[in-house]
């Protein structure tokens, strides 16, 4: 490499990495915007290509000023080049550089030929966001079933629905967001159906009636849903999808505190799509790749040990937003700019450590009330495919417990091939945990996204930190 | 009330205005599929109404689109020949010709 550094290579476009990066630009830093995307904006604000001509993308958004805003001013940074900024690269791993000039090299797959792309900076911000936590059914791999996550991001992105009798299902305030634009895009919702039950909530009375604007919210998503005739049924769960090529009707069943289903109360409700999420798993493969500390979060997820000024464990390298416990938009544009005046050596201004505070209080009540109760298992069948990859039944993984011995989720998958495909575990991982008795463990994959091979033979001789070989 | 006498139901152009700046037929097997400039090869066959668009390894069953954001690979499909491309994140282009992937895309490998 033969170019200088920037002062601050920022991963993630989305609501945290746009705010650090805008921030820390504005604060006289140098910065790089690496984005998987193509346009600014990540998960949370994603919108249409200028393509798609739409005139009012706001109308699938909450909160789309807090976006807009901050678009505007990626734009200036980059024409007066304080921010460069990268659409379109993947990075697949972070590594530190040897030599006089601390910092960090940052290796990507760029655009749709894979080119491969890497970048320099002194310091290193994560924005990686999440994904969205799956918890297995049966016929959950039946066309028609996707995500609650994933048809708001076809909403959003490519102005389609999965169908025109959607059922919303699964646990966390996400549903009501999903359920919401579905309604206002012309789906009908016969029913949300969630998990938890909203009493949840009660327990943590200070941290709700610190954050009016939460409740305000959430209470907005409840009009909207009133509004559009969708009817709100709670500790309730999809037990099963049927239909043969495609989904045509659910069975929905009461669940007790544990989230057993009660035996008895099974209905059945028609429709021709199933949009269903237990809330977001933080996407951590290049923090764990680098030695980044994490904890246990309230929702059963593992997240990012940050402090104050969003420092993780590893020094030099920083993270915001959903990487530190899930927390919505709002906290991940407010940790952004903490971030950005951390890495900048500034003082973080007292508003913003004040809305953290705040926000991160709602987030950990919101996270304890929509964990996954034990009981949940017990709507699996033993021929019911809970990893969709290397298609490997609930049966063969609690065989691979009971009778093999596996005590974790990286036993099983090496008896079982759960989790070995595609997706690197990311949609069975929780599940394939709790069958095998483990919470989740910190995601361990050397590769963020798939790389080709003639990528990693133009590596340097000496292995970096992140691909060798010590695995637990 | 029924649907025909409330007229079409809203839709999500409705909802954000305006309209794209081209339209085409995507070539999808042997249909062809209407496309708009700026819609991922997914949109655009969820907006036929098809959901399933590959057929799994071990048991031929038919898989589309599930997280939506490139995250769970279920969406893979071949384009222009070139197959597990992420239909989900990869755009619809003017002449691309999209075809069904039967397990790994790589029969003409196996021996």
């Amino acid at each position: 490499m033969t170019t200088s550094p920037s002062d601050l290579a920022v991963v993630g476009a989305g609501p945290a990495g746009l705010a650090a990066a805008v921030a820390a630009a504005g604060l006289g830093l140098s910065v790089i915007l690496l984005d998987a995307g193509e346009r600014p904006g990540g998960q949370y604000y994603r919108h249409p290509a200028p393509g798609l001509g739409a005139t009012r993308p706001e109308a699938l958004h909450h909160g789309w000023s807090a976006f807009a805003s901050r678009e505007a001013a990626l734009r200036a940074h980059v024409s007066a080049g304080r921010i460069t900024y990268l659409p379109h690269h993947h990075v697949w791993t972070v590594t530190p550089d040897s030599g006089e000039s601390p910092g960090w090299t940052l290796h990507a797959v760029a655009g749709p030929d894979e080119d491969p792309a890497t970048v320099r900076a002194r310091a290193v911000l994560l924005a990686t966001g999440a994904y969205e936590r799956q918890l297995p059914f049966p016929g959950w791999t039946l066309p028609g079933v996707v995500g609650a996550g994933g048809a708001q991001a076809m909403l959003k992105g490519g102005l389609v629905l999965p169908g025109s009798r959607v059922v919303v299902a699964g646990s966390g305030p996400l549903l009501l967001a999903v359920a919401g634009s579905l309604a206002a895009a012309g789906a009908r919702v016969p029913a949300v159906v969630e998990a938890a039950a909203y009493t949840g909530y009660a327990a943590h009375a200070p941290a709700l009636l610190r954050n009016p604007g939460k409740l305000v919210e959430g209470a907005t998503y409840g009009g909207a849903l009133v509004r559009h005739g969708v009817r709100l049924l709670t500790r309730h769960a999809v037990t099963e999808a049927h239909g043969t090529d495609r989904v045509e009707a659910v069975t929905v069943a009461r669940l007790d505190r544990d989230w057993r289903p009660v035996p008895g109360t099974a209905r059945r409700i028609p429709c021709d799509a199933v949009a269903v999420g237990h809330g977001l798993v933080p996407q951590l493969e290049l923090a764990t790749g680098l030695g980044c500390a994490t904890r246990p979060s309230p929702d059963a997820t593992v997240a990012l040990e940050v402090d104050a000024g969003q420092r993780t464990s590893v020094p030099g390298v920083w993270s915001a937003g959903e990487t530190g416990g899930i927390g919505g938009a709002q906290l991940a544009l407010v940790e952004g700019e903490i971030a950005a005046h951390s890495v900048a050596g500034r003082p973080v201004p007292a508003r913003l450590a004040r809305t953290r505070t705040r926000l991160r209080a709602f987030a950990a009540a919101m996270a304890g009330a929509h964990r996954p109760g034990p009981g949940w298992t017990g709507w699996l069948r033993e021929d019911t495919d809970v990893c969709r990859c290397e298609e490997v039944p609930a049966g063969r993984i609690r065989e691979a417990v009971e009778d093999l011995g596996a005590r974790d989720a990286r036993t099983v998958k090496l008896l079982t091939r759960a989790g070995m495909g595609w997706c690197q575990g990311r949609m069975c991982g929780p599940a394939v945990a709790a069958l095998a008795g483990t919470d989740p463990a910190p995601d361990r994959r050397p590769l963020s996204c798939p790389v080709p091979l003639r990528h990693l033979a133009a590596l340097p001789a000496e292995p970096p930190a992140a691909l060798s070989p010590e695995l637990p | 009330m029924s649907e025909a006498m409330r007229g079409r139901r809203r839709s999500p152009r409705d909802l954000v205005g305006g309209t794209a700046a081209e339209s085409w037929s995507l070539r999808f097997d042997d249909r062809e599929l209407p496309a708009q400039s700026g819609q991922s090869i997914a949109a655009v066959l969820w907006s036929a109404g098809i959901l399933a668009w590959r057929t799994t390894r071990e048991t031929a069953a038919p898989r589309g689109a599930f997280c939506g954001i490139g995250s769970c690979y279920d969406c893979l499909v071949t384009v222009n020949g070139r197959p597990n491309q992420r239909a989900c994140l990869v755009p619809a282009r003017p002449g691309d010709h999209v075809t069904t992937q039967e397990g790994t895309g790589h029969d003409d490998l196996a021996v």
